[in-house]
């Protein structure tokens, strides 16, 4: 079947007329470039809008709370409530499947006014009362000294993790930064480390404006007693919170004798969920680029078998020779499958080729002026390649189906006459 | 080598239906040179067509070397033909992209030998027929003549068992005509079974048989004292 001849009979048919095997050719290699191009595009997008998200844990959901909405029990609506260090504990024993709740506690918000001062600088930044797992949550790298950790917990230490952002506005160039001291809200803290954030762009300014102190101290410092502003819940990795949320709500509204029913009381944030519509999102457009890509080629296709229809017309006398000669039906067909399947392969590759030196040409132009929002590393993986390879076979085969039936459709002493 | 008996074929065009052959009985034995006359519209080449196996008769018996030739499909037709079958034609028919050499080796790629004793059996019958160095010439740049050599070559080159050529002489002139004869001949003598068609007496002349068709019957099937074409030449 692959013979030495019968790559230099192909090579022969189709070397015969140049010019419209490249024009032939020109459709398939179109359409896989679109393919490849629009997918790679795609990729680009759903890296630049995952980028806002990396490191963070997604499956993950922030709950605080609201003002109760219901009576219940004797009890009026309007009320507010609070959730207790107690809670925490509370619902990691009665709800499976969770791999960390972090309580926390926050100074400052945004435009808030000054609220942290070191000698004749002050700064307005968001200060959070933390346990060590949030950076599992969250993540940040951390660029000088450590992160809180338990005994920070344990002993109610004073101390504050800043970033960079802080660091900057706070302190000169060149200043020890660990081991001195920052005031916030009027109490000394002193600084064990200092992070960066993994977010990028105008995220990452915002995300680095933040200081972590250890949740207790935090609680000890402002007064917050056993009281928790807002917890930070990650499921373990394969149970979507999404899932579990409506039993850790029961467990909360069970604690603070709140209507079953009242779904106002706790106010939630379920990243997860809008993860997966962002990725059902990126799955559509990666359909949408299939989908597109697919019908370029198909006109490709169609070109390719029309143009095999022609040679075999062209070569029917030919074919009668080789058929009185000994050919059998198939090795006719094969021949023409062959080169169908061979034309549409080479010109297929000739599109993955330039598409991926367009998309190399992307990111070099990416790389060289700066990350662009939304948009990061357009790529295509080898699974595409893959797909894209498979797609060509069997369009390939289809494009020269017809034709070959073609030609071994007239009887050989039919074929012999034509002229 | 070759039996046929009351054999019958129609062509339909439309609503006409042609009868072409209409009952044909003939045997050829093995080493017989026999040509096949007739005015055109005679039947002789639809004769030729179905003892080729390029086409199939309506009705009639055929019988090739022991073999019944009968419901044939494709690819037993294209087997056969290989196996047992050389054709010559008119206008040649050498695939004119390949060489000389390739051409004739085609019957032994079909036939599935090995591309080295292919091209060394091809080059032996290129010998044969005296164009040894035309060998890798394109069809378009040999003449007449030698294009029919190597058409004959190529119908040699699967060592078949019977050769058909259909007016092998009918596109070259006279002396050309002769030399392919005196070919012919000359394969006849190596024992070969031979068919012509022709409608030139003097190449009729040349077998050592002539069978006559009119309207799709044998009127006439006499041998003949063979005329040498080297006499000529």
């Amino acid at each position: 079947m692959f013979s030495r001849d019968r790559w230099n009979e192909i090579l022969e048919a189709l070397t015969s007329n140049m010019f419209r095997t490249i024009l032939t050719a020109f459709g398939v290699f179109w359409g896989i470039f679109i393919l490849i191009v629009l997918l790679a595009a795609g990729k680009g997008l759903e890296n630049g809008v995952k980028l806002d998200f990396s490191g963070r844990a997604t499956n993950t959901m922030n709950m605080w709370a609201q003002t109760i909405s219901k009576p219940y029990k004797g009890l009026p609506k309007g009320r507010r409530f609070t959730y207790k260090i107690d809670d925490v504990a509370a619902i990691k024993d009665k709800v499976p499947n969770l791999k960390i709740v972090s309580p926390r506690n926050q100074l400052g918000g945004w435009g808030g006014a000054n609220n942290v001062v070191r000698g004749l600088k002050t700064g307005a930044y968001n200060v959070y009362g933390d346990y060590p797992e949030v950076i599992q949550q969250q993540p940040m790298d951390i660029t000088q000294g450590r992160f809180i950790n338990y005994n920070d917990i344990n002993e109610k230490r004073k101390v504050a993790v800043i970033g960079l952002s802080v660091a900057k506005e706070l302190y000169d160039n060149g200043e020890e930064i660990l081991g001195s001291y920052v005031k916030i809200s009027g109490v000394n803290f002193s600084v064990i480390g200092v992070y960066k954030t993994k977010q990028t762009g105008g995220d990452a300014e915002e995300g680095q404006k933040q200081i972590f102190v250890p949740f207790t101290a935090f609680s000890q410092a402002f007064n917050r007693g056993d009281r928790v502003g807002w917890m930070m819940i990650t499921a373990e990795d394969n149970v979507p919170i999404t899932g579990l949320k409506e039993q850790i709500f029961d467990v909360v509204r069970q604690r603070h004798t709140i209507h079953p029913d009242d779904k106002r009381a706790i106010g939630h944030w379920d990243v997860y969920e809008e993860y997966s519509k962002i990725e059902g999102l990126f799955t559509a457009l990666r359909l949408v680029a299939y989908v597109v890509g697919i019908l370029v080629l198909l006109s490709g296709i169609i070109g390719i078998s029309n143009i095999m229809l022609i040679v075999v017309k062209e070569r029917t006398k030919e074919i009668g020779i080789r058929r009185a000669l000994g050919a059998s039906p198939w090795s006719i067909r094969g021949q023409i499958l062959l080169e169908s399947i061979f034309l549409t392969i080479l010109s297929g590759m000739v599109g993955i080729i330039f598409g991926s030196l367009t998309i190399y040409g992307l990111n070099a132009l990416l790389d060289a002026n700066g990350p662009v929002d939304m948009f990061a590393n357009p790529s295509v993986d080898l699974t595409v390649i893959l797909i894209a390879l498979t797609i060509l076979i069997i369009s390939g085969l289809l494009a020269g189906f017809i034709p070959a039936q073609n030609a071994i459709r007239v009887k050989p002493v039919d074929a012999l006459r034509t002229e | 080598m070759i039996q046929i008996k009351d054999l019958h074929k129609s062509y339909h065009m439309g609503s006409n239906s042609l009868h072409v052959l209409k009952g044909i009985n003939f045997d050829v034995k093995e080493g017989e040179l026999v040509s096949i006359m007739g005015s055109s519209g005679s039947g002789k080449s639809t004769l030729l067509n179905i003892l080729g196996m390029l086409d199939e008769a309506d009705q009639g018996q055929y019988i090739l070397d022991n073999v019944p030739i009968k419901n044939l499909n494709e690819k037993i037709a294209a087997k056969y033909r290989n196996e047992f079958l050389g054709f010559i034609f008119q206008s040649f028919n050498l695939i004119n992209y390949k060489s000389a050499l390739d051409n004739v080796a085609m019957p032994l790629y079909y036939k599935g030998v090995k591309r080295k004793e292919r091209n060394d059996t091809a080059m032996h019958y290129l010998e044969k027929v005296g164009l040894a160095d035309w060998s890798h010439h394109l069809p378009s740049e040999l003449s007449g003549g030698q294009k029919q050599r190597v058409a004959i070559a190529r119908a040699l080159a699967s060592d078949p068992k019977v050769l058909m050529a259909d007016e092998p002489t009918g596109a070259l002139d006279t002396k050309t005509s002769y030399e392919v004869m005196e070919l012919i001949q000359g394969i006849n003598d190596e024992g070969k079974t031979i068919l012509v068609v022709t409608h030139e007496h003097d190449i009729a002349q040349m077998t050592k048989r002539i069978v006559n068709l009119k309207d799709g019957l044998i009127i006439d099937d006499k041998k003949v004292q063979q005329v040498r074409a080297s006499e000529y030449v």
